[in-house]
């Protein structure tokens, strides 16, 4: 009886392995690099302990994120091929602990950035937690297909949040950084959903390709592509980043504009056969990557 | 395995990750408050 098993496997304690597996170890990584790289990019660097409370704070939150999305949308998990092995839907764990989980995860990496680093960049990891959960899955991502749009705001948080808990307030160059990863979110988030279209149709989440169509989003990619290219470039003619930072962009974003354009040109249907989608949901994880590392490296090597 | 073992066995991988999350815990309070009074100095 397949849902007695399910009822005495919630009635267990969860394994701490599962409760891990919430705070979605994978995404978690480019939170962290960026967040990171936001830190490292600051004019002045804070002691290297405050430095790494401040990143660990970032990945916390992050990982309370993870939780509280599962938690909320553990229902639609279960509609997914991709999604349905997570500790929820799979009925390895009751919701109440995911809640317990992610609620006391996200309070206390709040508490112990205002602690450790300012409370400047607390209020902001609080406000990304509370817009990546109530914003974006709870509000925008069941009811329009713009939800990646302003939903990857939340995404964009962790540059800004290191570099004000490194300086203790804003400024320019972390705000376009902001702007970068907000605008690289929806090309990235678009090509990864037109070749696994059927899974999102399937849970009714109102995805771009599900919504309007592969031809429609295939253009938003690239125009999506084209501000974010300009934003990622736009440091260096600014002033705020050197040469280093400025051809690597160049060079990263111009492959990114061919690719978006690969994309848009393509006419497949069928999403085994989406190669051009692929690539360039490849590449755009990398892009962000090497993108944030030439920033670091010419503050360090070249200021 | 009965389900009594099973429930003990993840309640004791519990504790042991709760205990030495705590200790690392203390360890980073007690270095955040060494960098703190450096700064304040």
């Amino acid at each position: 009886m397949p849902a007695l098993e399910i009822t005495n496997a919630a009635a267990l304690p969860a394994d701490w392995r599962d409760l891990l597996a919430l705070t979605k170890p994978r995404v978690m990584s480019l939170v962290v690099f960026t967040g990171l790289c936001g830190l490292l990019a600051a004019p002045e660097l804070p002691p290297a302990v405050l430095g790494f409370t401040a990143i660990l704070c970032i990945a916390l939150g992050a990982g309370a994120c993870g939780a509280l999305n599962q938690w909320y949308e553990a229902d639609l998990d279960a509609k997914m091929r991709r999604t349905a092995k997570r500790p929820l839907p799979a009925g390895r764990m009751d919701r109440q602990t995911a809640l317990h989980f992610g609620v006391g995860l996200g309070a206390f990496s709040v508490l112990l950035m205002g602690l450790a680093a300012n409370w400047l960049a607390a209020g902001l990891l609080a406000v990304s937690i509370l817009f990546y959960v109530l914003v974006y899955t709870v509000w925008l991502k069941p009811r329009t297909a713009q939800n990646i749009v302003i939903g990857g705001a939340a995404g964009a948080f962790p540059p800004l949040i290191g570099w004000v808990a490194a300086t203790g307030q804003f400024a320019p160059l972390p705000l376009l950084l902001f702007a970068i990863i907000f605008l690289w979110t929806p090309p990235h988030f678009w090509a990864l959903s037109l070749f696994v279209r059927s899974d999102y149709a399937a849970a009714g989440i109102p995805m771009l390709p599900v919504v309007a169509g592969a031809r429609a989003t295939r253009r938003q990619i690239f125009i999506y592509s084209l501000p974010m290219a300009a934003a990622a470039i736009a440091p260096w003619p600014l002033g705020l980043a050197g040469p280093i930072y400025g051809a690597s962009a160049a060079i990263l974003s111009g492959v990114f504009l061919v690719l978006a354009a690969r994309v848009f040109g393509s006419r497949s249907s069928d999403p085994a056969d989406m190669p051009a989608e692929r690539h360039l949901f490849a590449y755009s994880v990398f892009y962000l990557f090497a993108l944030f590392t030439a920033l670091v490296a010419d503050r360090w090597i070249a200021w | 395995m009965k389900p009594e073992d099973e429930v003990l066995r993840r309640q004791r991988d519990r504790s042991r990750i709760m205990a030495l999350l705590l200790g690392a815990f203390v360890v980073l309070l007690f270095f955040i408050t060494i960098a703190k009074i450096g700064i304040n100095w």
